[in-house]
């Protein structure tokens, strides 16, 4: 193993754990949001039970969300300090705007709404959390934006003279086509998770009617609520992917084309959902097809032309050189690894439809107060917070290895980027040491949120002593 | 004034912010096992930084982001070069926030103890390694003619950056503990009262120490007058906390410590890491800067957000306000497991 592998692997491993953490928070503020303002507006006391409840467990997963994105911020530092010369003018720019607008924005006052339920007015406490919510939009925004100049490099000129990427235009960075299309995608796929947790949590206590009549409702509450917002932002991760198919085939159609393990360029080309490949991928074996989608999904046309990996291949390789990703790609220069990004391209999809048909079901069988029995929407339970959470991992590996071998496309390869100047033992020491703290971190996570979950809702205080300055805190660590 | 030494300068500011903040919930974190005799004292310690400690860390990550964005070079070298103690403070920052948010989470003595270690270990790890990464980059380090850093992680122990460490890490105790002096009651303000004023001193000798051994070898005259002021302000801090007076106290060691940063920036000024080696790469505002283009549209940024993250930020310690004694610490409560 080299530094180049050691230093892939931690950011894939890092990269997907926090991104585990980070579309609950994003997708359950908003959902805590509108819960405490169905209360503020109502007064019912479920809404505020169903805040608090939620609240706790947003908590819970806020704080290694938290805690691993630091770790962001410093590995390109640590282990790809040649990117970060090469495209830190303009790289650097969202990721320092994201900490002033947004990491002060969710944190300050994430604090003001834990500590502040007796010290704020009712109506600041309710704006703390929607601020919350708007920091993590910010957040979601400047990052992807950062990564979409890596997916598709605009607003820069490449400075012979400095031998790096130097930012010309921030407004084409902020606006790349990629970004427009892809910051719909990932938070509409951020609510659809955090709506699934609320969805697993509250569907799994109504169907066991672990509590009174009263709870019933409040359950079911939660189960529908959180069941629309999952179809409809389901339905939007569709329709926003849909887009985004249309602007990858235009800009990395190498991306597109291993996604569906298409390897001649093609007219009307069918859209695979089955295929096993030669094992040195250069021809498929056997694939089972749905005629002409393939093309519409990626022109908008069923007669569109689909380019294939083999032509891309020989296009990049004239248009680049020869093999700038020979050290871990050879032969298959140019191009990734096609089954994990034929894979995971349709785990990920086969998730996020699965979630959305659930979340529709479950919808229909909660019609009219009606509430399930039979033991197996436990199982549904289970699985609704899960696989909107793992359909985001899949489509972020198969988003970045889609990208390979490149770092930043057609600019950087990711061999390229990493810093010439840390040694395999470092690398290696950092591989191992966040690993396992993050092992570890995931199993106390686990064990805290499923034993919350299962505690339910807990019913509202109502201190006697409201109006006693001496009273305890109505929070605290 | 040039762009590049506004963003120095700005960068500067980001990490005076950084360590006055983060600073003293450092020092409560390593002082929380000498001070508190009881778990609801602990409590009390900790909810004195619960709802601000995420908010100081913040300004670390701006002044990555910032670094970046403003000075790759410097970010890339920096980073990579310091490559195994940047990961002791990762990881140590990384426990410790977890530890603040689940230590109350479950209810035996065995869970408490564990985060109470990760709490104190990981306060304690950065409160050092901070100082003696400063001192490394003031002093220099082995950055090659292509401005890398080429000394490994032995050539990071020295004297003068150990002693750099020795100075946060006082310094950061003796701010948490005027910072506890300032918001409890009852014993545990009295005993912070008098930890900040033995820990003070200690930092100020700690402190006159290595503010000297900079000057005499990297400083100028605005460093000096701000090494004095530092100083002064530190001694002013144990002054008025001898005379019970807690909120100048903290704020004597508040602004030291922004102060004392501050002179190290501008001895380090116009480098941002010179080379110890002859023949090598030292990295300056302007060879280690981004563009005059992103520095601008960067410079409009903060401009616009600074002021008004500093007003909600403040106004956040306002609402915290109170201060907090083991009668306002609620019951645990947490699910039967």
């Amino acid at each position: 193993m080299d530094v180049l592998d050691i230093a892939r692997w931690q950011f894939g491993i890092t990269t997907v754990y926090h991104f585990l953490f980070v579309p609950i928070t994003i997708g359950l503020s908003a959902i805590i949001a509108g819960y405490q303002t169905a209360w503020y507006r109502t007064g019912n006391e479920q809404w505020l039970r169903l805040t608090k409840f939620f609240g706790k467990l947003f908590l819970i997963n806020f704080a290694l969300g938290v805690v691993t994105g630091i770790v962001q911020e410093f590995q390109f530092g640590m282990n790809w300090s040649d990117y970060s010369r090469f495209v830190g003018d303009v790289f650097g720019a969202p990721l320092a705007v994201e900490g002033l607008l947004a990491f002060f924005l969710e944190s300050t006052f994430l604090g003001l709404w834990i500590f502040g339920w007796d010290r704020l007015p009712r109506r600041a406490h309710l704006a703390s959390i929607w601020l919350v919510h708007i920091g993590t939009l910010f957040s979601s925004y400047f990052i992807l934006a950062a990564n979409s100049f890596m997916q598709h490099p605009v607003g820069y000129a490449y400075n012979p003279e400095t031998g790096r990427a130097e930012m010309t235009d921030f407004w084409a960075v902020m606006f790349n086509k990629v970004q427009l299309v892809t910051f719909p995608h990932v938070v509409l796929a951020a609510y659809m998770t955090g709506a699934g947790f609320v969805v697993g949590v509250a569907l799994w206590h109504l169907v066991r009617r672990s509590h009174g009549d009263e709870d019933r409702s409040l359950y079911h509450r939660a189960v529908r609520t959180g069941a629309a917002v999952a179809l409809v932002a389901g339905i939007g991760v569709a329709v926003s992917g849909d887009f985004q198919g249309k602007v990858m085939t235009e800009v990395q159609p190498m991306k597109m084309a291993a996604a569906e393990a298409l390897y001649d360029t093609t007219d009307s080309a069918p859209f695979s959902l089955f295929h096993i490949g030669s094992l040195d991928g250069t021809e498929e074996k056997f694939s089972i097809t749905i005629p002409k989608l393939l093309s519409y999904l990626g022109t908008g046309s069923f007669d569109g032309r689909v380019e294939g990996i083999n032509d891309l291949r020989a296009k990049y390789r004239a248009e680049y050189g020869q093999d700038p990703g020979a050290t871990y790609y050879s032969p298959d220069d140019y191009t990734p690894i096609i089954p994990l990004t034929y894979w995971t391209f349709r785990i990920m999809i086969g998730l996020g439809l699965l979630a959305s048909f659930l979340a529709a079901l479950i919808l229909w069988v909660t019609r009219g107060g009606r509430t399930p029995t039979r033991s197996v929407w436990v199982w549904v339970a289970v699985a609704m917070p899960l696989l909107p959470l793992f359909a985001n991992s899949f489509g972020w590996i198969f988003t970045e290895m889609g990208r390979q071998p490149w770092a930043v496309f057609g600019l950087m390869t990711t061999a390229q980027g990493v810093s010439p100047g840390v040694s395999v033992f470092e690398a290696l020491v950092s591989l191992i040491a966040l690993t396992a703290v993050y092992f570890v971190l995931a199993v106390v996570e686990l064990r805290l949120i499923l034993r919350y979950a299962a505690a339910g809702a807990q019913p509202v205080d109502h201190p006697t002593d409201a109006d006693d300055p001496e009273r305890p805190l109505a929070f605290a660590y | 004034m040039e762009l590049t030494t506004v963003w120095f300068a700005l960068i500067a500011i980001l990490w005076m912010g950084y360590f006055a903040l983060e600073g003293f919930d450092f020092g409560v974190g390593i002082l929380m096992p000498f001070l508190a005799r009881s778990d609801v004292e602990r409590r009390v310690l900790i909810n004195t930084i619960g709802p601000v400690w995420d908010g100081n860390e913040v300004w670390l990550l701006v002044a990555g982001g910032a670094t970046f964005a403003a000075f790759p070079e410097w970010y890339a070298t920096l980073f990579s070069g310091f490559y195994l103690p940047l990961l002791l403070i990762l990881l140590a920052l990384i426990v410790r926030g977890v530890a603040f948010e689940y230590r109350a989470k479950h209810d035996t003595d065995r869970w408490r103890a564990g985060w109470d270690q990760a709490i104190f270990w990981g306060s304690l790890v950065p409160a050092v390694l901070w100082g003696v990464a400063f001192g490394n980059i003031l002093r220099g380090v082995p950055i090659d003619a292509e401005g890398e850093y080429v000394g490994g992680f032995f050539n990071l122990l020295n004297a003068y950056a150990l002693l750099g460490g020795v100075m946060t890490l006082l310094l950061f105790m003796a701010h948490g503990a005027m910072f506890i002096a300032l918001k409890t009651e009852g014993n545990l303000r009295r005993e912070a009262r008098s930890w900040a004023g033995r820990l003070g001193s200690g930092a100020a000798v700690a402190a006159v120490a290595f503010l000297a051994w900079t000057q005499v070898s990297t400083g100028n005259v605005a460093s000096a007058a701000l090494f004095v002021l530092a100083a002064a302000s530190l001694v002013g801090g144990l002054v008025a906390i001898d005379q019970f007076r807690e909120g100048w106290g903290f704020v004597g060691t508040f602004v030291a410590i922004a102060l004392g940063v501050a002179g190290l920036f501008v001895a380090l000024f116009p480098d941002v890491m010179p080379t110890s080696l002859a023949g090598g790469m030292d990295l300056t505002t302007t060879n280690a800067a981004a563009t005059a283009y992103t520095l601008k549209v960067m410079t409009i940024v903060a401009v616009v957000f600074t002021p008004l993250v500093l007003a909600y930020q403040t106004w956040t310690y306002w609402v915290f306000r109170k201060r907090l004694g083991i009668k306002d610490i609620p019951v645990l409560v947490t699910p039967s497991s």
